[in-house]
């Protein structure tokens, strides 16, 4: 197996367009997990870790509402460096694994792994964030984190791309995140949510993890909960909707999922922990975001 | 070589300072530090020059034929050394801890999923595996036999010559047609357990030796080293004494490592190859490894006077032992002989079986068939008080079984039962404060933000659980010791050596207390165990402080009276009266009168004793007899808030109380009593061996949950020690009675919580969300 360890962002570009099968390693929590279990053999591995820029964050240079994440930041640095800037993948970072595994796991790779589990994805998808990739032929992409996910594990990187960093608008309001599992720590999603409450923008939008093939949003609770607010001149004021709209929200967001029976959740439950979920997180979002 | 015990022994002896540490103290665990620090030499961690790997490789199918093995691929890989089949097996082709049924490798058919069918030793573990998957088996696939029902209804075929039921037991006890009609009150349930994981960090690992003599030696991480010993050598074709075990670092055992998993395997191949032969499971491999806690479905039937007093119990018990026999005939004897719980019971009738079926096979696992027959009796206890609206503690306090009453089988139980006592403690305890504490990890769903407190509710449960300790039914429980007290460079030195094995429990620090209370000497050195000495049986059964013990203690104290007598003769004083202490020979009073160092330099003291339980009888046709030698007693209160909307849960908290006769070592004590409930937290509410069609569908730490930290709240203990009668020092076995009331402890607090009825473990979110929210 053929070991490459670029150190820098342009030598790791070169590497990867020289040998697109060569599959990237940052924190390795998933790579390394793969190969223990022998579930592929790369022909090669592109070791990210020596690549400083990609453990960067700060404001973007095209957009300074937003923040510009570099793909190999841990779920540790998010934590205690963006609660307050991306509350809701802060959220979502204080779920994920154990501390070892916050210690390792970046962002990148929850991208890279494209799990319908992974616990970036619905925070990311409510937060409207773009994904910037790169290629040494033809330089930078930015994805919408819509068009992101194709499929189980499948993501719309091209051989030669690698994930740089991802772009979210900063807030410190409005976000939550929330996740089911049957332990406390350390859990694999069996289904998770997230929202993202905009009162200036007049905006909601929503993620759902592992509840589908791939990450998923709500359109139909999103236009419901937005039309609402309008209708009821609830965006100003700190206004909350009426119990039987959060719960038909929720309802909605139900409705949007494409469960399946599995070892962590039958699918009737994920939809039923969905709608309660929405409920209460969109409640939360709405509190807090006055 | 690395990792054996001869680590924890070396710093046994660095912890001998001259402060003694007797029975009582909590001398730190000599290999506390290195496991912390990550340096502690495990099983998996063994290396010899020159070893080669062994790979076992398993069968995907439940139930299958097999046509055909060809194996001429894999021996032709390059690396590859030996590839080896049941026909290489030379002696007896199968073992099995108590029934011999269990093919070492498969032969015509598999019976579950994950069986050995074939063995590959090379020069790089990656090189074995590779090599596994040249192997082609050509099997038939056959339909599995899954449901323990239809293995007692004998409808199926018979998996076995002797049919599917590994064991069954019938217990009538006084006169339950005439009892039931004295009954004010009748309850009836069924209640179902689900499949445990032992869980033990280590996975199985050793390392095989050929030795000189054409034997073998392996070190290895077990339970038991006699009976692996024996079942190796019937199938390595050899005498016993050219087998020989060294014990190796372990990390946790708690009944799965007491059936063979490598041994075999591993000394075949070096047999074979005249090479050391390392074997080492990943995480997958130990789950198919090993066997698990037998699933469990108990139908019961309790009937009570309008004052709360228990007229009879029926019950029928049915435990699937899966493809091979295991320990599942002991386990049903345990499972049945307590299935009416620490109560009184003067009619009962108990149907128990253990069945052959093509799942997981099962086995010992802390607790040993207690753990099913306890969610069962305590959650019948809880209906019952529920149906003559009684207060649930209350009504176990008035059903205790005295001491001097009888169990089921009519066995008098001559030592305490104090449950009463134990349920005064849950009781004298504060509960935690009403409100949920503004801390989100205290909250059901933890740090996930699934609540800010909405759907939250609280409730208590409690439970009482008891156990058989040590081996039953007429087996002669023993163990052995030997002691020899010698003088080396001018010290005093106790070297104790037996065959109990470490499993985490805290054995060695515990022998060399024992050691240095009885001689009086600081320096104690605890040998690593091996099959040099006697049989000390399992490290099982909460039995080895007690049996163990009690052969150490029994040793040292016949060394002490060859140190007296010794001195008699020598200074030509009368030594009746006089005793050891901190070196010395001194009278009653204490005063001088000889040192030992003296009295021994010259002449080392060496001496083997065995320490017997007492003695017990196989049950009746009626499933009466004396089967058990000793029983201990736990009890439980779990405080738990539940999201009922969610259908998650968060224990507040555990309280637990024990009685233990005496803590040899109470450190030692609260870690297992900590980890034994936090164990019976798991299968209250995660742990499960998913098994659809005989497959295992979560075998691995992914989706096999087992409780964090954030899971298991803090814990209060009473430990009592009312002196059982005839243990050593008072003793009692401590290991597995802290696990078998918290399961239905913290179901009880849920069902407090919920109003749900909750009949099987482990509760899942979707037995607390109302059903009609779920379509
Ligand atoms: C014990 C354990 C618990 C876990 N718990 C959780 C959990 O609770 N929630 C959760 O979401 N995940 C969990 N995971 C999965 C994993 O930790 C996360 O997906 C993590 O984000 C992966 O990050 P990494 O840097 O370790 O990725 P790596 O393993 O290094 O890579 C993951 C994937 O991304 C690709 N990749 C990495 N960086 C780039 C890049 N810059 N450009 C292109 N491709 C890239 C890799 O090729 C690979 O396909 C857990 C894993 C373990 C082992």
């Amino acid at each position: 197996m053929e070991f490459l360890q670029p150190s820098d962002w342009q030598d790791a570009l070169a590497a990867k367009a020289a040998f697109p099968d060569a599959v990237p390693v940052r924190g390795g929590t998933d790579v390394m997990v793969e190969m223990n279990f022998d579930r592929g053999r790369p022909a090669a591995l592109l070791d990210l870790s020596h690549v400083k820029e990609l453990g960067e964050w700060g404001r973007d240079d095209t957009d300074d509402t937003c923040v510009r994440i570099g793909a190999g930041v841990t779920y540790t640095r998010v934590l205690r460096e963006l609660g307050t800037t991306v509350p809701g993948l802060a959220q979502a970072a204080r779920t994920v694994g154990s501390p070892q595994i916050r210690n390792r796991g970046t962002i990148g790779g929850n991208l890279g792994a494209a799990s319908p589990a992974g616990d970036c994805h619905p925070v990311l998808l409510a937060a409207d964030a773009v994904y910037e990739v790169e290629s040494a032929a033809r330089g930078v992409r930015r994805i919408g984190a819509d068009e992101f996910y194709l499929g189980p594990k499948r993501n719309s990187l091209d051989a030669d791309e690698l994930i740089r960093a991802i772009v979210v608008r900063a807030t410190d309001t409005g976000q939550q995140f929330a996740k089911i599992g049957t332990r406390n720590a350390m859990v694999i999603a069996a289904c998770s949510f997230a929202v993202a409450i905009n009162r200036e923008v007049r905006s909601v939008r929503t993620g759902i993890g592992s509840a589908g093939p791939t990450p998923l949003r709500a359109p139909e609770a999103e236009t419901y909960l937005t039309d609402m607010m309008t209708q009821g001149e609830l965006w100003e004021g700190g206004r909350l909707p009426d119990a039987d709209v959060l719960k038909r929200f929720g309802d909605l967001v139900a409705g949007a999922a494409r469960p399946i029976d599995d070892v962590r959740a039958t699918a009737a439950y994920r939809r039923h922990s969905l709608r309660v979920m929405a409920r209460r997180t969109a409640t939360w979002a709405l509190r807090q975001s006055c | 070589m690395r990792g054996t015990t001869a680590d924890l022994d070396t710093a046994v002896r660095e912890l001998a300072r001259p402060v003694s540490y007797p029975v009582g103290t909590s001398p730190d665990r000599p290999d506390g530090p290195p496991k912390t620090k990550g340096e502690f030499a495990y099983s998996s961690d063994l290396w010899a020059q020159d070893m080669l790997w062994g790979r076992a490789l398993r069968s995907p199918h439940p139930y299958a034929r097999i046509r055909s093995l060809d194996i001429a691929a894999a021996l032709a890989q390059p690396g590859v050394h030996a590839v080896l089949t049941h026909e290489d097996v030379p002696g007896r082709k199968t073992y099995g801890l108590l029934i011999p049924d269990q093919p070492v490798l498969a032969h015509d058919v598999v019976r579950f999923q994950g069986e050995p069918v074939a063995l590959v030793a090379a020069d790089h573990p990656e090189t074995a595996r590779r090599a596994l998957d040249l192997i082609k088996v050509d099997y038939e696939p056959l339909e599995p036999v899954t449901d323990p029902e239809v293995s007692i209804a004998g409808t199926a075929p018979p998996l076995h010559p002797e049919g599917n039921i590994v064991a069954q037991l019938h217990i009538r006890h006084g006169d339950v047609a005439a009892a039931s009609e004295r009954a004010d009150v009748t309850v009836t349930g069924t209640y179902e357990l689900g499949m445990q994981d032992q869980a033990f960090l280590g996975p199985e690992s050793g390392l095989a030796l050929p030795s000189q003599d054409g034997g073998v030696e392996l070190f290895i991480a077990t339970q038991w080293l006699h009976a692996d010993r024996e079942q190796m050598a019937a199938s390595l074709g050899l005498s016993p004494e050219k087998v020989r075990l060294t014990s190796a670092g372990i990390g946790g055992a708690f009944g799965g490592r007491e059936d063979l998993s490598i041994q075999i395997h591993a000394c075949l191949l070096a047999l074979h190859t005249g090479r050391p032969i390392k074997m080492s499971y990943g995480r997958e491999e130990s789950f198919f490894g090993h066997v698990h806690r037998h699933p469990g479905r108990l139908e019961y039937e309790h009937g009570a006077t309008r004052d709360g007093i228990l007229t009879h119990v029926k019950a029928r018990v049915v435990l699937d032992g899966g493809a091979y026999a295991s320990t599942s005939r002991e386990v049903i004897v345990v499972a049945a002989t307590t299935a009416a719980g620490p109560y009184a019971v003067d009619h009962a009738e108990i149907d128990a079986y253990s069945t052959y079926t093509n799942n997981p096979p099962c086995g010992a696992m802390r607790g040993f068939g207690a753990v099913q027959s306890c969610f069962g009796y305590e959650s019948q206890m809880d209906k019952l008080a529920a149906a003559l609206d009684m207060d649930p503690v209350e009504l176990r306090r008035r059903n205790v079984l005295p001491t001097g009453g009888k169990t089921p089988t009519g066995q008098v139980v001559d030592v305490p039962v104090p449950v009463r006592e134990l349920l005064d403690q849950l009781e004298a305890m504060p509960l935690p404060p009403a409100e949920n504490p503004d801390e989100e990890r205290m909250r059901p769903g933890g740090v996930a933000n699934t609540t800010h407190g909405e759907g939250v509710r609280r409730g208590v449960g409690y439970a009482v659980g008891f156990k058989n300790i040590g081996f039953s039914s007429g087996a002669d429980d023993y163990s052995t010791a030997r002691v020899r007290l010698s003088v080396s460079r001018g010290e005093l030195t106790a070297e104790v050596h037996t065959a109990g094995l470490e499993v985490g429990q805290g054995l060695v620090v515990v022998q060399a207390q024992i050691a240095r209370t009885e001689l009086g000497v600081d320096h104690v050195l605890v040998l690593p165990a091996d099959t040099q000495i006697g049989n000390a049986g399992s490290s099982s059964a909460s039995r080895q402080s007690w049996l163990t013990g009690g052969a150490v203690q029994t040793t040292c104290a016949a060394v002490a009276a060859e140190v007296l007598e010794r001195t008699a003769q020598r200074l030509g004083v009368n030594t009746d009266r006089c005793r050891l202490d901190a070196g010395q020979i001194v009278t009653a009073a204490g005063d001088f009168v000889a040192s030992m160092v003296d009295i021994v330099a010259d002449e080392p003291i060496e001496l083997i004793r065995e320490y017997h339980a007492r003695k017990t009888t196989p049950l009746d046709a009626n499933g009466q007899g004396d089967p058990h030698w000793a029983f201990a007693f736990a009890a439980h209160r779990a405080v738990v808030d539940v999201d009922v909307e969610l259908g998650l849960v968060r224990v507040i908290e555990l309280a637990v109380a024990q009685d233990v006769g005496k803590a040899l070592n109470p450190k030692a004590l609260e870690g297992q009593i900590e980890g034994g409930s936090a164990q019976g937290l798991g299968l209250a509410l995660m742990e499960e061996i998913q098994v659809e069609d005989g497959c295992v569908r979560n075998p691995s730490f992914t989706d096999y949950l087992v409780p964090t930290i954030l899971d298991v709240p803090p814990m209060r203990l009473a430990i009592l020690e009312l002196p059982t009668p005839h243990g050593p020092y008072g003793l009692n076995g401590a290991g597995e009675p802290p696990t078998i009331s918290s399961t239905p402890a913290v179901v009880a607090a849920v069902r407090a919580a919920t109003g749900m009825p909750l009949p099987r473990v482990p509760v899942r979110p979707t037995d607390i969300v109302e059903a009609s929210l779920l379509t």
